[in-house]
């Protein structure tokens, strides 16, 4: 099975919760679909089928869903390089039309916060609505914040129905069938990375992307949590993340922690790496870095 | 290992200077390790301009510095311009290749070998796909930029951006 092998201390409130959650997918798995992370694989076949009939009905557009597992051998780990961002929100736009993010009400998973050099990394004196007629600006620095793909992942563990896990490759995913919307994984998150569908999702038909992966970028219905998967329909592909590929200053780097030849490994070899909120313990598998 | 590192460069050096015509032939030095093949899309060139010998093949070379006035005139240097000219770079006999300070021939299509004399760090982190950007799969082939896709050889300074537009403010919380 593909989740965390994590277990954590269980509680009163996990204790009702999960009771109840048992007794749901008891009553859902005599009658109902499996989580799909469980399913056997032709009950995925079977599901991912059903899912591009239903969109090709609701959206008229011939979405292409895949099932790719994670890659033996390989654990992703994403490095940005705080020296080099200017800010320019190139990759926010790009990962909303890859990742079939609504367009009203707006969604975008990445955040570039504008900090001060004075200050340093300090979230309090950030500032997301930044808006000058060119970046970068005199004393300032920038911070993009997305899902940090923590080993110790909070959101995983407080999701009463088991929808939110870690992969093999380390990819926190969502099964949007087994999401009900109830929130705690974004309270629990604490980088802001997790965004909820309050309304159904609105893209304009020509610009949905139709290759998807149905852990990550397939369109969503109103009433689910999503974020950033790495791109997982690309880099389960052997392809670099949609944000990767479009940054004009090669802010952004991906890679596999496991091979040492990566750039990966060399920026954590070489340079000065940090992460964010370090003292939460989270463990990310997203690094910031210094290349000077 | 050093020893034949050395006995290349020599080679490479005595080449180039027996016999600065000779045809162009990738040769190992300090900044191209034995066998290196790097895949680079085209030099960004502008339409038209190269080959640059169509023209300079029967012009006769002018080495003083001077306000270009017939062509080029779009080419204004600002990179350590104090101490540098055209054929600091541009190989003066043969203009469809650059030269690296040791007189070796490079091509175009190897600018960043030109680039990294002066710039040894960042050609460094730039081959371990960290300075500039890297294209293509990160478990197949890894493509590269050329330094001059990003960087104008002309005037380095990476230019400023217009953002894109600042996210809406959330009107729920949790938005
Ligand atoms: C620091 C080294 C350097 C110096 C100095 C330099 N160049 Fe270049 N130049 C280059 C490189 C590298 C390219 C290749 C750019 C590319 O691949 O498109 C280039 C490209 C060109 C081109 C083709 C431009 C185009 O429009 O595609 C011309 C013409 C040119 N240089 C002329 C000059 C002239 C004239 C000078 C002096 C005023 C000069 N260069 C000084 C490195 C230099
Ligand atoms: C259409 C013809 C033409 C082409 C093509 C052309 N040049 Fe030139 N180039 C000239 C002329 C004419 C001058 C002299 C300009 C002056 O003296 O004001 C010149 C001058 C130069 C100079 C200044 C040094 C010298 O020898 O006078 C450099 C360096 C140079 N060119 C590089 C290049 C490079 C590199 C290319 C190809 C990428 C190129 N040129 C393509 C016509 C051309
Ligand atoms: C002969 C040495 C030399 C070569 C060759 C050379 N540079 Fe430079 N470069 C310098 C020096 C010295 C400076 C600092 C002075 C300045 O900025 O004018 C500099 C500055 C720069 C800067 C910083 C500019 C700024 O204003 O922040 C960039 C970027 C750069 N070079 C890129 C390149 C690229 C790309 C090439 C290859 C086409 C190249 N350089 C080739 C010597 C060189
Ligand atoms: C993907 C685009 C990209 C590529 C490719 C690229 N650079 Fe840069 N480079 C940048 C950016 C962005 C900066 C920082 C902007 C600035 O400070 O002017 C920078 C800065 C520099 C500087 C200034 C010193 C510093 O650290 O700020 C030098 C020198 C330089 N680059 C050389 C090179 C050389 C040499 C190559 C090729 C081996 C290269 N660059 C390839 C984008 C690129």
């Amino acid at each position: 099975m593909e989740t965390d092998g994590k277990t954590t201390k269980p509680t009163r409130r996990m204790f009702a919760s999960q009771a109840a959650a048992l007794a749901a997918g008891w009553v859902l798995t005599a009658c109902g679909p499996k989580r799909l992370y469980e399913a056997p694989r032709a009950q995925l076949k079977k599901a991912i089928e059903d899912m591009e009939r239903q969109y090709r009905e609701r959206l008229g557009v011939n979405v292409s869903v895949s099932d790719a597992p994670p890659i033996p051998g390989v654990e992703f780990a994403y490095a940005l390089d705080l020296s080099r961002c200017i800010g320019c929100r190139r990759c926010v736009y790009a990962c909303v039309k890859e990742n079939n993010q609504s367009r009203d009400p707006q969604i975008q998973w990445i955040k570039v916060l504008s900090m001060e050099k004075d200050k340093g990394i300090d979230f309090s004196a950030a500032d997301p609505y930044y808006a000058p007629a060119e970046v970068p600006e005199e004393g300032h620095f920038y911070v993009p914040v997305q899902c940090q793909q923590c080993r110790n992942s909070p959101c995983t563990k407080v999701c009463p129905t088991g929808a939110t896990w870690t992969e093999k490759d380390g990819i926190v995913v969502i099964d949007y069938d087994w999401c009900i919307g109830c929130r705690y994984c974004m309270a629990a998150c604490p980088y802001g990375a997790r965004h909820f569908n309050w309304a159904e999702p609105e893209i304009p038909k020509a610009e949905i992307n139709p290759n998807t992966h149905y852990l990550g970028n397939r369109p969503r219905p109103k009433g689910v949590v999503e974020k950033c998967t790495f791109c997982i329909q690309r880099t389960r592909a052997g392809r670099y993340p949609a944000c990767v590929e479009i940054c004009p200053v090669g802010t952004r780097k991906f890679g596999n922690l496991l091979d040492k030849d990566s750039e990966i490994r060399y920026i954590i070899e070489h340079k000065r790496v940090l992460v964010l909120k370090e003292e939460l313990n989270t463990a990310p598998r997203f690094f910031y870095f210094y290349a000077t | 290992m050093r020893l034949a590192i050395l006995i290349l460069l020599g080679i490479a050096a005595s080449g180039a200077a027996s016999d600065p015509k000779a045809p162009f032939a990738p040769a190992a030095s300090a900044e191209r390790p034995a066998g290196e093949r790097l895949d680079v899309p085209a030099p960004p060139f502008s339409e038209g301009i190269f080959p640059c010998s169509n023209c300079h093949a029967s012009m006769p070379v002018n080495r003083t510095r001077r306000t270009l006035t017939d062509m080029h005139t779009d080419i204004v240097l600002k990179h350590d311009e104090a101490h540098r000219w055209c054929l600091d770079c541009h190989d003066a006999t043969n203009r469809d290749f650059l030269h690296l300070a040791s007189g070796e021939r490079v091509a175009f299509t190897e600018s960043y070998l030109l680039c990294g004399q002066c710039h040894g760090e960042k050609l460094r982190d730039w081959r371990a796909g960290v300075h500039g950007r890297r294209t293509g799969n990160w478990n197949g082939t890894k493509g590269y930029l050329l330094c001059v896709h990003c960087h104008s050889p002309h005037q380095p300074r990476f230019r400023a951006l217009a953002p894109l537009p600042a996210p809406a403010r959330p009107a729920r919380p949790g938005d």
